[in-house]
C-alpha cells in the first residue's frame, strides 16, 4: 500500500516538522501559515497539554483552507464544547452550533439539507464529537448519516473516555485502562477486555466514500486527510486520536510523543480507506514496544506495580502486532 | 453594524477575554546553545551559521561567513583533521556531517568564481609586523588586513605557505588551491618580503617601525634519534623529504623505505617515498597502533595505498640494506619497554619522522621571555610577556595543526587590534574565556554545549552522510594528485541539509503548530517566533517537541 501523502526526505527535519524554510510552500502545513484560520483561538479553558483542542485547530484550519473558508461546524456537547464557549464567550472563529450530545451528525446532515435546498453547494459541513458522543451517544444519528450518505464529514476526537464529566469508560477506553468507572482493582484490573467500538471499521462498514484515521502528532498526513475528505462529496469519517493529560494520567509536555507512541506501536493504526477498502496505511518508522506507550500514562501504572502484570502488557502487545498485521504497518517508510 | 464572520448572527465575546496565562506555573523560553561543532573547531569557526547558508544553496554567504573566521576555506576542507565530525551530534543518529566536504565545495567554488573579500575597516590603523608565511601568520596578516592594519610578513625561504607547503604532500593539498588561497590575502594588500630570515628579533622590533609583532615561525627542524649506523647507512628526515617532494630533483630513496615514527608525518613520508618509486615503505613505530598520534584517517589512508607498518619495534643499528629492530612491549603505564627480542629488516634508507621543534635562536636577545619547554609562552592574549610581541602557531603550543595555527592567527589579530587602538595597554577581551567568538549570550558568558539529549530527534529524516570517493589506487600509488575527491554541488546541498542545528532555531515552525494554545506567535521569515504570556499555560508540548532543543522551560517565580 502507498505511502499516504508524499513525504519530504533529506530536508533537514523533510516533512516531520510543521513547517521549515527548507521546503517549497505548498509542501508546508496550513499550520505552518502566518494567516492560517486560527479557528480555536486563544483564551479556550483546555487543560494544559490538550491534544483535542490541537486536534480541532489543526482539522478545522486545514477544512477552511481546503473549502476558501467556507465551512459551518456542528459540535456534539462534550469537552471540546465546555472548553470552548462558556457563555458570554466562544474560542471559535469559524461558524459553529452547538448540539446535544447524540446528535452532531444529525444537526450536521441538517445542515447540508439546508444548504442543499439553497444552492449553496459552496458551503461545506464539518460535524464533531469527542469519542463518547461518536461511539456511544451518537452513533445512531451517525449511522444514519452515512446510511443516507449525507454530505458531512464527520470527525471524532478520541481521547478513549468522557473526560469532561470525570474520566467514565466509553466503547472507546482501551483494555485494561483506568478510568473513574473502571477501577485498577481485582483480578482483571481496568477496563475489561471486549471487542470495545472500532469505530474507523464500522464506518468502513457503511461503505462511505472516505475514512480515516490519524494523530496530532503527524501534522502533514492529518491535514492530507482533512484536505482530501473535502474533495469527496457524501458521508465522510476521519477518526483522530488525540492524548488526554487528564484522564491519561500523562505529561502534559508529552501529548504528541504519545500520539507518535500509539502509532510507532502499533496500537493506533494511521491508514485511509476508500468506500470500504483500506488504500493506504503510514508505515511504522521505528517500531517500539507498547510499554513504551503504556509506561507513561498512570492509567496503566498498575500493569507495572505493585505486581509487573506481563500477561496484561503481552495481550496488549498482541493486539497492536495484529493491527500491524492486518494494516501492514512494517515495510519501507 | 459590526463586521462579523459569514454566517454568525449573535454578537458574542472572545474567550480572548480569558488570559489563561495565569494559569501557569513554568515558561518556556527560547534560547541559543553553542553547537558542539563550533565548540569543537580550533579555528573558531562560526560551522552551523555556514552550513545554514549552504542549506538553502546560498554558498557565498556561507562561505562569507566562514571567512570571518578562516581565510582559507578550501584548504581546510583538505588537511583539517575536522574534530567539528567527531563531536557532531548526527553521529548518534546516522553518520556525522561532512563538515569538512561541504567546507572544501565552499573553498573551491570561491576559487573558481573569485569571490573576494575586503578591508572591512579601511583607513589609517597600525603597522603590523608577522614573520613567517606559514597558516598562523597568514591568518593574522588576513585579520589584521580586515580590520585595516597594514601588515608585512618576513618570511626566510621562497615560498609562503609555510607547512602547508613544505610539510603537507601535494595529493592532500594541491599546490593550485594553496597557491589560489594565500593569493587572495596577498591581494588584500598583504606584503610579503621572501627570503628574509629573521635573525635577531630585537633588532628587527627596534629598526622597522613596527606597533606590533606577530611571530609564527613554526617548528621546522627535525627532532633527531640517536641511532648507531654503519658508514654506508642512509639516513634522512622526513620534513628533508617533504621538502625535497616540492622541488624538481627526488632523493634516491632505493627500493625499500623505512619511516621511524608514528606521527602524520611520518604517514606523509611513507606515502611520499611510496610516489617517489621505492616498492616498499614501512613505518616503524615503537608504540601500538591506538597510541599513535598519527589522526586515523591517515593511517587508514596509508594501509590502504600498501604502507605496511611495524609496531611495537624500535630501531637499534642500521647498516647498508638492513636495520636491526628490537621488538617493545608496553608497561602497565603505556610506556615502551625493550624485550631484548631482535630481528633484522631490510631497507635502503631510514626516513626520521620523530618529531619537530621551533628554531627559538631569534629570540635570543629579546628580554624576558618564557621559552621552557621549546616553545614560546603567551598570555590569554597570544602576547607573550614582552609588550607588543604576540606569538600564535606552532612556536608556541603543543596542537600542532593548520587548524590550530590558523585559529591562533585570528585570535592573535583580535588581540592585536584590540591592543594597538588602547594604545598599546594590556587589553583583552571581556568575557572571553575560550575565544570562540560565537554565540555568547550578552553577558559575555559562552552558551551551554547543545548536546544529544536536548535534540527531539524524531523529526530529522534520515540521510546517511555523502561518501566522497577517493582516487584510484593505481594513481594514488604512483603520482601526487589529490587522493581524496570532492562534492558537487548536489550532494554539497544534500550533506550540508544533514545539520541538526543543534540548540538554535531554524524555524521548522514547530513551536508555532504544536501549541494547543495558539500561544506561539510566528514573526516571520529569519524573525523566529515570540511566546504570548498572556495565554501560555506552560503545558511544556513546544519544548518537547522542539528537534534542536531551542526551548528551555523554566520555573515561574512564585
Amino acid at each position: 500500500m502507498a505511502v499516504a501523502y508524499r513525504q519530504v526526505k533529506f530536508y533537514q527535519t523533510g516533512s516531520f516538522a510543521v513547517g521549515g524554510r527548507l521546503l517549497d510552500t505548498p509542501e508546508r502545513t496550513v499550520q505552518s501559515g502566518m494567516t492560517r484560520t486560527n479557528a480555536l483561538t486563544l483564551g479556550h479553558r483546555a487543560c494544559q497539554g490538550c491534544g483535542e483542542a490541537l486536534g480541532a485547530r489543526y482539522v478545522l484550519d486545514a477544512a477552511m483552507h481546503a473549502t476558501g473558508n467556507k465551512v459551518i461546524a456542528a459540535n456534539a456537547t462534550g469537552c471540546l464544547e465546555v472548553f470552548t464557549t462558556p457563555y458570554p464567550e466562544t474560542s471559535w472563529q469559524v461558524p459553529w452550533l452547538h448540539s446535544v450530545f447524540g446528535n452532531a451528525a444529525a444537526v450536521g446532515s441538517g445542515i447540508a439539507a439546508a444548504l442543499r435546498a439553497k444552492g449553496r453547494t459552496d458551503i461545506r459541513v464539518v460535524a464533531q464529537a469527542g469519542d463518547g458522543g461518536t461511539v456511544d451517544i451518537g452513533i445512531g444519528c451517525l449511522s444514519g448519516m452515512f446510511e443516507r450518505n449525507d454530505d458531512v464529514l464527520f470527525v471524532c476526537y478520541d481521547n478513549e473516555a468522557y473526560m469532561n464529566t470525570g474520566v467514565q469508560r466509553s466503547g472507546s477506553t482501551p483494555p485494561a485502562a483506568r478510568t473513574a468507572t473502571t477501577e485498577a482493582v481485582g483480578d482483571e484490573p481496568g477496563n475489561p477486555w471486549g471487542q470495545g467500538k472500532d469505530m474507523p471499521r464500522i464506518a468502513m462498514a457503511h461503505e462511505i466514500p472516505y475514512v480515516a484515521t490519524a494523530t496530532v502528532a503527524e501534522l502533514h498526513d492529518l491535514e492530507y486527510k482533512v484536505e482530501k475528505a473535502m474533495e469527496y462529496r457524501g458521508a465522510r469519517y476521519i477518526h483522530i486520536l488525540v492524548p488526554c493529560p487528564l484522564g491519561w494520567g500523562s505529561e502534559p509536555a508529552d501529548t504528541i510523543r504519545l500520539a507518535r507512541l500509539a502509532k510507532e506501536t502499533g496500537i493506533f493504526p494511521v491508514f485511509e480507506a476508500e468506500k470500504g477498502e483500506v488504500i493506504a496505511a503510514s508505515k511504522i518508522r521505528s517500531k517500539v514496544p507498547v510499554e513504551d506507550y503504556l509506561s507513561l500514562q498512570r492509567r496503566y501504572a498498575h500493569l507495572f506495580k505493585p505486581a509487573r502484570r506481563d500477561d496484561v502488557i503481552g495481550a496488549i502487545q498482541d493486539s497492536a502486532d495484529r493491527n500491524i498485521r492486518r494494516f501492514g504497518l512494517l515495510g519501507e517508510v | 453594524m459590526m463586521e462579523r464572520p459569514f454566517a454568525i448572527t449573535l454578537e458574542v465575546g472572545s474567550s480572548r477575554a480569558n488570559k489563561t496565562g495565569s494559569w501557569r506555573t513554568q515558561r518556556p523560553v527560547y534560547v541559543d546553545r553553542l553547537p558542539p561543532c563550533n565548540d569543537a573547531c580550533p579555528a573558531g569557526e562560526n560551522i552551523q551559521g555556514w552550513l545554514y547558508r549552504a542549506e538553502e544553496g546560498d554558498y557565498e554567504g556561507a562561505w562569507r561567513v566562514l571567512m570571518e573566521d578562516n581565510p582559507m576555506p578550501a584548504v581546510m576542507g583538505r588537511v583539517c583533521y575536522h574534530n567539528c565530525e567527531t563531536a557532531c551530534n548526527r553521529a548518534n543518529l546516522d553518520e556525522a556531517v561532512g563538515i569538512n566536504a561541504v567546507e572544501r565545495f565552499l573553498g573551491d567554488r570561491a576559487l573558481t568564481s573569485g569571490w573576494r573579500v575586503g578591508v572591512d575597516r579601511p583607513g589609517r590603523a597600525g603597522r603590523v609586523l608577522v614573520i613567517g608565511a606559514g597558516p598562523s601568520g597568514l591568518s593574522a596578516a588576513y585579520h589584521l588586513r580586515r580590520r585595516g592594519h597594514a601588515v608585512t610578513i618576513y618570511e626566510a625561504s621562497t615560498a609562503s605557505g609555510g607547512m602547508m607547503r613544505f610539510g603537507i604532500p601535494a595529493y592532500r593539498l594541491p599546490r593550485n588551491v594553496l597557491d589560489g588561497e594565500i593569493q587572495r590575502i596577498v591581494d588584500m594588500g598583504v606584503e610579503i618580503e621572501f627570503g628574509h630570515k629573521v635573525r635577531d628579533l630585537m633588532i628587527e622590533m627596534e629598526g622597522g617601525g613596527y606597533d606590533a609583532v606577530y611571530l609564527a615561525t613554526g617548528a621546522e627542524i627535525a627532532r633527531n634519534a640517536y641511532i648507531p649506523a654503519g658508514d654506508s647507512a642512509r639516513i634522512l628526515d622526513a620534513l628533508s623529504l617533504l621538502r625535497s617532494a616540492e622541488g624538481m630533483t627526488y632523493p634516491q630513496l632505493g627500493r625499500s623505505v623505512v619511516v621511524y615514527g608514528g606521527g602524520n608525518t611520518a604517514m606523509d613520508a611513507a606515502r611520499t617515498a611510496k610516489r617517489l618509486g621505492a616498492s616498499e615503505a614501512i613505518v616503524v613505530y615503537r608504540r601500538t597502533r591506538d597510541r599513535m598520534p598519527a589522526h586515523d584517517l591517515e593511517v587508514e589512508e596509508a594501509l590502504e595505498e600498501g604502507i605496511k607498518m611495524r609496531w611495537l619495534s624500535t630501531i637499534k643499528k642500521a647498516d647498508a640494506e638492513k636495520l636491526l629492530l628490537e621488538k617493545m612491549e608496553l608497561d602497565a603505564t603505556g610506556f615502551p619497554q625493550p624485550t631484548g627480542e631482535f630481528e633484522e629488516l631490510e631497507a635502503d634508507c631510514v626516513v626520521l619522522a620523530v618529531g619537530e621543534e621551533a628554531d627559538l635562536s631569534l629570540l635570543q636577545n629579546v628580554p624576558g621571555l618564557d621559552m621552557s619547554g621549546g616553545i614560546v609562552h603567551v598570555d590569554s592574549t597570544m602576547m607573550t610577556s614582552y609588550p607588543g610581541l604576540f606569538a600564535g602557531g606552532d612556536i608556541s603550543q603543543a596542537e600542532r595543526t593548520v587548524t590550530a595555527a590558523i585559529g591562533n592567527g585570528k585570535k592573535a589579530a583580535r588581540h592585536i587590534d584590540l591592543w594597538l587602538k588602547s594604545g598599546g595597554m594590556q587589553a583583552g577581551l571581556p568575557g572571553d574565556p575560550s575565544d570562540k567568538g560565537y554565540h555568547q549570550a550578552p553577558s559575555g558568558e559562552r552558551h551551554r554545549i547543545a548536546g544529544w539529549g536536548d535534540l527531539n530527534t524524531w523529526y530529522y529524516s534520515d540521510a546517511p552522510a555523502t561518501v566522497r570517493l577517493k582516487l584510484d589506487m593505481v594513481r594514488r600509488q604512483s603520482t601526487f594528485d589529490e587522493v581524496v575527491l570532492g562534492l558537487d554541488e548536489n550532494n554539497a546541498l544534500f550533506e550540508a541539509r544533514r545539520c541538526l542545528s543543534c540548540g538554535n532555531c531554524f524555524e521548522c515552525d514547530n513551536c508555532y503548530g504544536v501549541c494547543p494554545d495558539n500561544a506561539v506567535v510566528k514573526l516571520g521569515p529569519g524573525m523566529r517566533y515570540e511566546f504570548d504570556y498572556d495565554y501560555c499555560k506552560g503545558c511544556g508540548i513546544c519544548a518537547s517537541e522542539c528537534p534542536c532543543g531551542a526551548i528551555e522551560m523554566v520555573l515561574e517565580e512564585t
